[in-house]
């Protein structure tokens, strides 16, 4: 059993113009097994706190916690992060020249891990969850995301997941320029990893679509760089029905930053 | 090959300070630009007086510094030394004395007439190693030699404090096929020319490694000539040394030819090393590739770690259905070091099959780290795979597994220098 917990987090960004606050006090803890899906007009934030939780860099917390079990998120480096049971999918996937999708999955395996993964043991592994997940199994051998369609960098943000075996995975827009089989095939990966772990999900979306496939316990409207209201999934219905004005009237929206 | 550039974060500045290029595509040039040099004036000869004593203000020497040339380039170098030439057959500890007829290695006097059918000297360091130089070493290969069997020719330099100049050519008659090690190793100050004479059909894999001594100086002009339908990939791998500077120039005989240079360099704090290519698209119906990749750090003995990339190509009127591409990646890993890279294309005919360059210098990618970082890999790992990643491709076309271990122990090495 693990908990997130998000206490009043402030995060602010550098810009031209000075610091800037992008999250003015997040709160929000989500468990083992529940699945919490985020949901917010563009530039609410949301995606700064999947950075934040992550540790990127560019963003600097000013106020409040980041706690997994209890122990301060916010001390750690990003690879302590990631060892501790946290992932971000992430919305634009990085490319690594020269650096193969094979030897990349390994060394983030035997990190994660503590030790190395059994050769025979890991080979098949990686064909079985690169199969569920519909990869051909020749993108082993080419670079970490380089040149793969925005539909195959999501497969492979999945694929991840599903190997790194996380207590608690953030899917920051794992959905966004997906079409409807691409959506279905990523989101069939995110359901069997619920189905087979404890995973607690924070899912980040901007649109209801991807929830008919993933079922949220819980979700939350995200404005304005906090949490405006939380419920059952059928808020999200609301949402699909009326979209954001109710929430984004009352509050001024802040043009969000995020990173290359 | 991507054009994305080797390095570049989310925002902010990606170059050190003096980092001359970041990204840039200057475009294709007409033979008027101003930047370069007509090439019909391009000069050439033998005699090193025929050129004058380079000042520093010119075009071609206008990135080395000349004082650490230690008078190669103005005639006041004395020769106290002799470089030593050995050629093996394998590469490693397994490596064995030649045995047949096929191989063979002949040292001769200057007047030997095979002497220039690589190329002519075009500057006057080269033409002062050519009117100077004793004792040619000629490597001969007439056979279809197999690639579990490169050759090794080790080049020695003549030591610490000693001056020599040297000249070697490798031949590869009709229909020749070798993979040839040309690896530099030792100290001093040395200028040479080396000639690769590939004729018709022959087909020549060479890795030329100039893995010198902290203090040793090497100035060379490679001079390679392409026969009919001939084949060169020429691997230039730069690790050691004070100042190196390479000059290669692709001279193509006959259609058919094909060529690919690639390049690797790795320059700390103090070191100068400067890559000057002339690719010369004379004939028609040829095709050349070139990438060439670079990584920097530091700033020891007070001087920051410099590289010099030029590519010049050069497609004349009659060169019609070439196919050119060429690319230099610069990837800064500290602050303090300067790499430039200037990319030329000059294009005197429209019938061609194509031509492009590309070039981009940028620090170590932050958002690459993070990536991996966020997967649970610890930084100094990660750090080596982005390294290892941007190199590897240069290194995984190295057909001998030895030296591609060698090279991939010596990158690990530098980037222990530096605690990466």
């Amino acid at each position: 059993m693990s908990t997130l917990e998000i206490r009043d987090l402030h995060v602010e960004v550098e810009t031209e113009s000075g610091p800037k606050e992008i999250l003015r006090g997040v709160d929000l803890t989500v468990s083992s097994n529940e699945t919490h899906a985020i949901m917010g007009p563009n530039g609410s934030g949301k995606s700064t706190l999947a950075y934040s939780i992550a540790g990127h860099p560019k963003y600097t917390v000013t106020k409040g916690q980041v706690l997994l079990d209890g122990e301060d998120v916010l001390e750690m480096a990003v690879d302590e992060r990631a060892r501790a049971g946290l992932f971000l999918a992430m919305q634009y996937p990085v490319e690594v020249p020269g650096v193969s999708m094979s030897n990349f999955l390994r060394s983030a395996a035997t990190a994660t891990r503590g030790e190395a993964p059994k050769v025979r043991h890991w080979v098949k592994e990686v064909k079985g969850a690169m199969s569920d997940l519909d990869i051909d199994p020749a993108f082993a051998e080419r670079s970490v995301n380089e040149g793969f369609s925005g539909g195959e960098k999501k497969r492979h943000e999945v694929l991840q997941m599903a190997l790194l075996k996380p207590r608690i995975a953030v899917l920051d827009e794992t959905d966004s320029g997906l079409d409807v089989d691409a959506l279905r095939v990523v989101s069939k990966g995110v359901n069997d990893y619920k189905a087979t772990s404890d995973v607690g999900i924070l899912l980040i979306t901007h649109y209801t679509r991807i929830l008919r496939y993933i079922a949220p316990d819980r979700v939350h409207v995200f404005v304005n760089g906090r949490v405006a209201e939380s419920g059952g999934p059928e808020l999200a219905e609301e949402l699909e029905t009326n979209g954001y004005e109710r929430f984004t009237d009352t509050a001024e929206s802040t043009k969000e930053e995020q990173p290359a | 090959m991507t054009d994305t550039p080797a390095a570049s974060t989310g925002g902010g500045s990606t170059t050190a300070p003096g980092a001359a290029v970041l990204d840039v595509d200057p475009g294709i040039k007409t033979a008027s630009s101003p930047k370069i040099a007509p090439w019909e004036e391009r000069h050439t000869s033998y005699d090193v007086e025929s050129f004058e004593v380079p000042r520093g203000r010119e075009e071609q020497w206008r990135f080395t510094p000349l004082r650490r040339l230690r008078g190669l380039h103005d005639g006041s170098a004395s020769i106290d030394g002799a470089i030593g030439v050995s050629v093996r057959a394998g590469f490693g500890d397994s490596a064995t004395d030649l045995t047949g007829s096929g191989t063979r290695h002949e040292t001769v006097g200057p007047d030997d007439p095979r002497r220039g059918d690589g190329g002519i000297p075009a500057d006057r360091v080269a033409a002062q190693a050519w009117s100077s130089v004793e004792q040619v070493h000629v490597v001969t290969v007439n056979e279809a030699r197999s690639d579990d069997e490169p050759l090794t020719i080790t080049v020695t330099g003549p030591g610490a404090g000693s001056t020599a100049y040297a000249h070697l050519q490798l031949r590869l008659e009709r229909h020749a096929e070798a993979v040839v090690v040309l690896d530099h190793r030792g100290s001093g100050t040395i200028a040479a020319n080396t000639e690769f004479v590939v004729a018709d059909g022959a087909k020549l894999e060479v890795v030329e490694v100039h893995d010198w001594a902290d203090d040793a100086v090497y100035v060379g002009a490679q001079h390679l000539s392409v026969g009919r339908d001939a084949t060169i990939r020429h691997t230039s791998v730069t690790l050691g040394g004070d100042l190196v500077r390479l000059s290669p120039v692709i001279n193509y005989r006959a259609p058919g030819g094909d060529v690919e240079l690639d390049g690797l360099y790795f320059a700390d704090g103090g070191q100068h090393f400067e890559q000057r290519l002339l690719v010369d698209h004379s004939i028609p119906h040829c095709r050349s590739r070139v990438m060439y990749k670079g990584a920097l750090q530091g700033a020891e003995r007070g001087t920051a770690a410099h590289t010099v990339w030029i590519g010049d190509v050069l497609i004349r009127k009659a060169a019609e259905g070439t196919d050119t591409y060429e690319l230099n990646r610069n990837l800064l890993l500290t602050d303090n070091a300067r790499a430039d890279s200037v990319p030329n294309l000059e294009i005197e005919t429209g019938e061609i099959l194509g031509a492009g360059h590309a070039s981009a210098t940028g620090r170590f990618d932050d958002e690459q780290l993070f990536y991996l970082m966020a997967r649970g890999i610890p930084e100094a790992q990660a750090r080596r795979l982005v390294v290892r990643g941007f190199f590897g491709e240069v290194i995984q076309k190295v057909r001998v597994p030895a030296l591609r271990d060698r090279l991939e122990a010596a990158i690990e090495a530098e980037l222990e220098v530096v605690g990466v």
